[in-house]
């Protein structure tokens, strides 16, 4: 194909990537050094209150906002250096904390609480997902062929479902005094509130996070199982292996490059973890990185939005990201290489 | 199973794990997405209540008034029975015949809208009326069993005007679905029939746009968007637009956000398709983009349904691009859900977000009934490749 035909092909995609994907990192990456502010203004203002005699005057200085003809406020942008990142990093907190080797101060900073939060669930749910998906896509490999289709059908819907729905739908068994606490309750014979403090929060989202992304993993390993060498399979009888041996030595290396791809995807996904925030509503008590950003960006009271930080938080965000890409740009590379494409 | 091996014949403890563990995890799968839809048609006393016994019979709901005799639930049953037989069996012969030959898509929409709006009409209309007047008959026949109302959905779709925000939804999930794919079928051929370089470059960098977390591109865009007026207004004069709160900027965010996956995924659709069929088609003269045009895209039709489910899940599912970029006015309907559970002012507020969530998933239920097959190969497909 000549170049002139494959830019044809190409760049209507590659124009949308980059204005709407490289450019924002551009816009992001210096804005993170910027900070947007109101001018305001120093005025002297003189209230006065009826009195007998003389009238009761107190001049107050103000702050207000300067405005343009319009009548909008005028707002300045300055080069901050690395301030938006000191108060996002929060340095003087968070090194005090260290010092005094005070774990619960270190959480007040919110950057950290999130990145405690978010790379915890990361890591957790990952075996749980990967074990729960192998187990699935094994128990349907092993049931009749005729139920099949409808367990796909239900498996499916977990992983189809709106995230924030599905957040939400398992917190609606749990509020209150909804019937899974109840049982609870009435298991463990002492009262409990699911939403008054972090770790049962986490439990839950984690519990979600697993029911939402195994059907994943078990489509791809159920795809994978079809693929095994049934004559490795049977040498391996043959050899005397047990059924646990033949799953550790013949299925599982076999089923090893899905696990890879699986996991990439899953920790991709996961680092951005953020629907569960907004549907189990627990800002309050668990956020993670990207909704610190999202918090940045939503109006405050005023109607400002936080740019400055928000940026930084997504500069910092992307730190992460780049780390966990790094070992899979290497393999495609040598893959590239390899020539295998 | 006689014919397995006797060393593969697993021993009955081993299958009954196997079941159990099977029938479990459907339980799990199944169970909450079940009970919202159980939760949305009861009373707000008896959508929480803490004996899950109440929460299906819903006595409140009953002595409300509200609820389904015998009657009712045999006949609704046999009116779902004969809805979806004639969905499997009529309705593809119907639209195979009086659809115009290669346009069978269209057939197939407008043929899917007619069968829905009058399926719609059937179950909340039709049936009704008819049962009315049965339970008034029969006597204690037509006593209500289970209590059920359709109150709230009356009023999240109603009185709230989520109509508008299905409305929304519908625009900014066809705009997303139609651009990426017209778009992404250019590249993904572009890509999978370019063994060079620079096509080897773009899908890296596409795999590492596809990591970035989406709130890094919005705090990128939502500075420019809100003061795109005054940006503009030296390139486009008066009429620049603000971009903030426009649906067609969201549907372009959404395109571009899901093109590295677009791209990835078809790429891998079109690489199956082999290279003789376009060699064949420029022999007899075809320009590369008239092959591709008469020639590769037929035969790709699964590849880009497939992969338009996808697209169609990534826009229909967003929330956090459609909250910040879109306002109020003009919001989809699963940012929209968020104001009803931030409420959390009664609990007839919760019950009518319940009944909006249910609402916002009925479509995807039907979805994965219609294109389970589909869904299923488009998750495999760029995995087995690796």
């Amino acid at each position: 194909m000549k170049f002139k035909t494959f830019a044809a092909f190409v760049g209507p995609s590659v124009f949308l990537m980059l204005l709407f994907i490289a450019a924002p990192l551009v816009t992001v990456f210096v804005g993170a050094f910027q900070l947007t502010q109101p001018v305001v203004e120093m005025v002297e203002e003189e209230t006065c209150t009826p009195g007998f005699i003389t009238q009761t005057c107190t001049t107050t200085t103000v702050t207000r906002p300067v405005l343009d003809e319009f009548g909008e406020v005028v707002t300045t942008t300055e080069w901050v250096g690395w301030t938006n990142f000191t108060r996002v990093l929060d340095p003087e907190a968070a090194g005090a904390a260290i010092r005094a080797m005070d774990w619960g101060q270190l959480m007040q900073v919110d950057f950290y609480a999130a990145l405690r939060f978010t790379l915890m669930f990361t890591l957790v749910t990952l075996p749980l997902v990967l074990g729960t998906g192998l187990a699935i896509a094994l128990a349907v490999n092993n049931a009749a062929r005729s139920i099949r289709g409808p367990v796909i059908f239900i498996s499916l819907l977990p992983f189809i479902v709106t995230p924030v729905i599905g957040a939400l739908s398992i917190r609606w068994l749990f509020i209150g005094d909804g019937i899974l606490t109840s049982a609870l309750e009435v298991w463990l014979d002492r009262d409990i509130a699911m939403f008054a403090q972090a770790w049962t929060i986490e439990l839950m989202m984690l519990f979600y996070r697993v029911w939402h992304v195994a059907p994943f993993a078990f489509v791809i390993f159920y795809a994978g199982l079809q693929t095994v060498n049934q004559d490795t399979l049977e040498s391996a009888i043959i050899d005397g292996a047990s059924r646990w041996e033949r799953l550790r030595y013949v299925i599982i290396p076999h089923l090893m490059p899905l696990i890879i791809f699986i996991a990439l995807i899953h920790l991709m996904d996961t680092y951005r973890v953020f629907e569960e925030i907004v549907g189990f509503t627990s800002q309050a008590h668990v956020i993670s990185l990207q909704w610190l950003t999202y918090d940045f960006l939503q109006p405050d009271d005023a109607g400002n939005r936080a740019f400055g930080r928000a940026s930084a938080s997504a500069m910092l965000t992307m730190v992460g990201i780049v780390f966990l890409l790094i070992p899979l740009l290497r393999r495609t590379w040598r893959d590239h290489k390899g020539g295998s494409h | 199973m006689s014919d397995t091996p006797r060393a593969m014949r697993q021993s009955l403890s081993l299958r009954l794990g196997s079941a159990g563990f099977l029938a479990l995890w459907c339980l799990l799968a199944a169970f909450p997405i079940f009970w919202i839809g159980v939760m949305s048609f009861k009373s707000p006393v008896d959508a929480f209540d803490a004996n899950p016994l109440n929460v299906i019979f819903g006595p409140v709901t009953r002595d409300g008034g509200d609820g389904l005799s015998i009657i009712d639930i045999v006949l609704g049953l046999v009116y779902l029975f004969f809805a979806v037989k004639l969905a499997m069996g009529w309705l593809p012969k119907m639209v195979a015949q009086h659809s115009p030959g290669g346009q069978v898509w269209a057939g197939w929409i407008i043929g899917a809208m007619a069968y829905a709006i009058s399926f719609v009409v059937g179950l909340f209309v039709i049936l009704p009326l008819i049962l009315n007047g049965l339970n008034a008959i029969l006597g204690p026949l037509g006593n209500p069993l289970i209590g059920l109302t359709t109150i709230h959905y009356w009023s999240v779709w109603v009185d709230n005007a989520f109509y508008e925000n299905f409305i929304n939804s519908l625009i900014v999930t066809v705009g997303v679905v139609t651009v990426s794919l017209t778009v992404g079928t250019l590249a993904g051929y572009g890509l999978a029939r370019s063994g060079s370089n620079l096509a080897f470059w773009i899908l890296i960098i596409a795999l590492i746009f596809r990591a970035l977390p989406h709130s890094v591109l919005v705090a990128g865009y939502l500075p420019v968007f809100v003061n795109s007026a005054e940006i503009l207004r030296p390139i486009l004069g008066e009429n620049a637009p603000t971009l903030y709160g426009q649906p067609l900027a969201v549907i372009a965010v959404l395109v571009s956000i899901n093109q590295p996956f677009t791209i990835w995924m078809l790429r891998s659709f079109f690489q199956n398709i082999p290279n003789e069929l376009d060699e064949a088609a420029r022999v007899d003269g075809c320009t590369h983009f008239q092959a591709f045009r008469w020639v590769i895209m037929p035969v790709m039709w699964p590849g880009v349904i497939t992969t338009g489910l996808f697209s169609f899940l990534l826009a229909y599912n967003d929330f956090l691009v459609t909250s910040l970029l879109l306002d109020q006015s003009n919001q989809t309907m699963v940012p929209a859900i968020a104001g009803y559970f931030n409420r959390e002012t009664t609990t007839t507020d919760q019950v009518e977000a319940v009944a909006a969530a249910v609402s916002i998933t009925a479509p995807l239920f039907l979805l994965v009934m219609i294109f389970q097959r589909q869904i299923v190969s488009g998750l495999t497909a760029g995995a087995v490749k690796g």
